[in-house]
């Protein structure tokens, strides 16, 4: 692949909105600026319909009928358990918004199952048929599609953003797409971990906003860990709440469980005792049903001959980074525009807090969130592109690439030692007493290893191939760590999942947001949380 | 991780190629697709699903490769065992739609 050449005539396209990235949030904000007249093109690393942590599984979603009682009660389920910090009016409209987008999925014929009276039950959306299916309404909306085609940068002028530039991996040339306003939704940060479907989400969304002055919240909140076989990549641990925990010898792990004792097993495995799990908590009536509701997590223990209700295998915590964990782009207005003028943020790629505070547990805010924060962001961006006027037309765009993109190919050691960087970025962020456990020594230690690997990656030239993607990728990687890092070195306490070994305790005076940025030098400042939060 | 192309059963449709998230697989001039960065396949199983023909099989082991043959899958009847189960195909229904879906949200509010 380092040999594939930049052709002469590479593709060009002008658009109102530009959305980069085309999971669930990508495509809920392009049909939606679609929908409000907008020209829309979406990039997608990979293939928009299988890219992403949505498209391999499935997935609860936070649909709660229009009722006084229901929704107060939906609010005040996971406040507590996210540290006080997300916020009521946030909530509402997002349960306002996913309630109206489930029944416009329901409307473009997502099967829905039925209940007794015949009525579709729409909590819960199965990844393929959903993401399937928004890519084929994109489509028939007029969003221009490229598949393959990671952005590398933003372009901006004095006005704002105005377009990005990328690479067509298969095509083998560039791509750069004019457009008034654009809007981030790559995706969060799981390292490479190989956690399902995750390996696209390396917090490319992350850079190229802060590149731009973007800031990001809430980003030590990103330890998250999934429950998963040390066999294989499927990491839904819903369904551990069937298990039971053990020792080789047979032996029960006292404490261990896939809610709160999570902590327990890592501490386990961190002394080098595997833990092995066997879904013998789940009731007879309900294991068929199991294996109807996440298909894809049987399918490693059937091509194994395992029994995962009668039979123990290992388990391992795989990390899920910011994917689960709630931290990503700040959001500075209700259409999920960032501070910088045309850039707009949605999905994971934005920060989770607003609804979920420092904690997420299942993925049913996650897909409230993704659909709501598209929808919000695809207004806003087509708004503000379409107010642009003729500005749009004279506008001198510069790429905004903290390192240098190059048309010449590199050395040909590059992806090798691209390679060494990852795991080195993957050894400050993947050992739980590294960042499931945190304590300062263990951060500043980290934050400085980390600020060498981004010295040494902000001189590197980024050439114009899939090479040159895989080091921006360690580049946005090293970045999304720092500001993790320090995030966690400032919050002196544990709250929601963001756990300082040296402060156990949850500290009243710190019940405020950590916006963080920058690029050589990362700052972290304190941001109250909206007052309105009326919830006990 | 990815482990066969069956030669047999594929038809070079090259869904495989369009779908695949990390790009592991490249197009053959007139040829069956080719595992070419195995590496960095993420064990989503996507491209068995989007398959046709059910001519792929990605074993469970996301880390390493098991060098597992045609014969052995044939044999175990593991190929198209994804697809089938998440009910695309012509003549199947998806399993969204299936009624333990519901029953499952009620007795578990999963």
């Amino acid at each position: 692949m380092s040999e594939t050449r930049v052709k002469a005539v590479d593709l060009q396209l002008d658009a109102d909105v530009l959305v980069i990235g085309g999971g669930p949030a990508g495509t809920w904000a392009a049909i939606t600026a679609a929908s409000k007249g907008a020209k829309v093109v979406l990039v997608d690393k990979g293939y928009c319909g299988s890219s992403g942590a949505t498209a391999p599984s499935g997935t609860g979603v936070w649909y709660i009928k229009p009722d006084a009682q229901l929704r107060e009660e939906a609010k005040q389920s996971r406040f507590g358990l996210g540290g006080h910090l997300a916020e009521n009016g946030w909530m509402d409209r997002v349960l306002d918004r996913t309630y109206e987008n489930m029944n416009k999925i329901a409307e473009w014929g997502y099967p829905f199952p039925l209940d007794e009276n015949g009525t579709q039950y729409r909590r819960g959306l199965q990844g393929p048929e959903y993401m399937k299916l928004m890519r084929k309404k994109a489509l028939k909306s007029g969003v221009k599609i490229l598949d393959h085609s990671p952005a590398l940068e933003l372009l901006a002028d004095e006005h704002g953003v105005g377009g990005a530039t990328g690479v067509r991996t298969q095509a083998g040339d560039t791509w750069t797409v004019r457009a008034g306003a654009v809007i981030i939704a790559s995706g969060g940060c799981a390292f490479l971990s190989k956690a399902l479907g995750c390996n696209v989400l390396t917090g490319d969304g992350y850079l190229l906003a802060a590149e731009a002055g973007a800031e990001l919240s809430g980003m030590e909140f990103s330890n998250a860990y999934a429950i998963s076989p040390t066999f294989s990549s499927v990491t839904k641990t819903a369904y551990y709440k069937y298990a039971s925990f053990y020792y080789e010898d047979g032996s029960v792990v006292e404490g261990a469980g896939s809610q709160r004792g999570r902590s327990v097993i890592a501490r386990n495995l961190l002394q080098g005792r595997q833990v092995y799990a066997r879904l013998d908590q789940a009731p007879d009536d309900i294991q068929p049903l199991l294996r109807v509701g996440q298909t894809n997590f049987f399918l490693p223990f059937d091509r194994l001959g395992i029994d995962p209700f009668k039979d123990k295998f290992p388990v391992t915590l795989r990390l899920e980074g910011t994917v689960r964990g709630t931290g990503g782009i700040h959001i500075a207005g209700e259409h999920c525009a960032t501070k910088v003028p045309g850039l707009y943020a949605a999905g994971d790629a934005a920060t989770r807090e607003l609804i979920c505070g420092g904690f997420t547990g299942g993925g049913s805010h996650n897909a409230a969130w993704a659909m709501s924060s598209g929808s919000f962001a695809g207004e806003g961006a087509a708004a503000y592109a379409q107010n642009l006027g003729v500005k749009k037309e004279f506008r001198r765009l510069k790429g905004l690439s903290s390192s240098p993109l190059s048309a010449k190919a590199a050395d040909q050691s590059a992806p090798r030692k691209t390679e060494e960087y990852v795991r080195s970025i993957q050894e400050e962020v993947m050992p739980y007493d590294r960042n499931l456990f945190r304590t300062e020594k263990g951060l500043d230690g980290s934050i400085e290893r980390l600020d060498s690997i981004w010295n040494e990656l902000r001189g590197k030239a980024v050439t114009l191939n899939s090479d040159g993607v895989k080091t921006r990728e360690a580049a946005a990687m090293t970045a999304t760590a720092r500001w993790m890092y320090h995030s966690a070195r400032v919050r002196t306490e544990t709250r929601g999942m963001h756990k300082r070994e040296d402060f156990p305790q949850l500290d009243n005076e710190q019940r405020y947001r950590l916006v963080s940025g920058g690029l050589d030098h990362v700052w972290v400042k304190t941001q109250e949380v909206q007052k309105e939060a009326v919830i006990n | 991780m990815i482990e066969i192309i069956s030669e047999s059963k594929c038809i070079e449709c090259n869904q495989c190629v369009n779908v695949c998230p990390t790009n592991v697989f490249d197009r053959v001039e007139n040829g069956i697709p080719l595992i070419a960065r195995q590496s960095d396949c993420q064990t989503c199983f996507m491209c068995e699903l989007y398959c046709p023909v059910d001519a792929l099989y990605v074993a469970p082991d996301s880390e390493a490769v098991i060098h597992i043959s045609e014969e052995e899958i044939e044999q175990q009847g593991l190929l198209g065992g994804y697809r089938e189960k998440v009910g695309w195909g012509r003549g199947r229904t998806p399993v969204s739609s299936h009624e333990y879906m519901y029953q499952l949200s009620v007795k578990t509010r999963f």
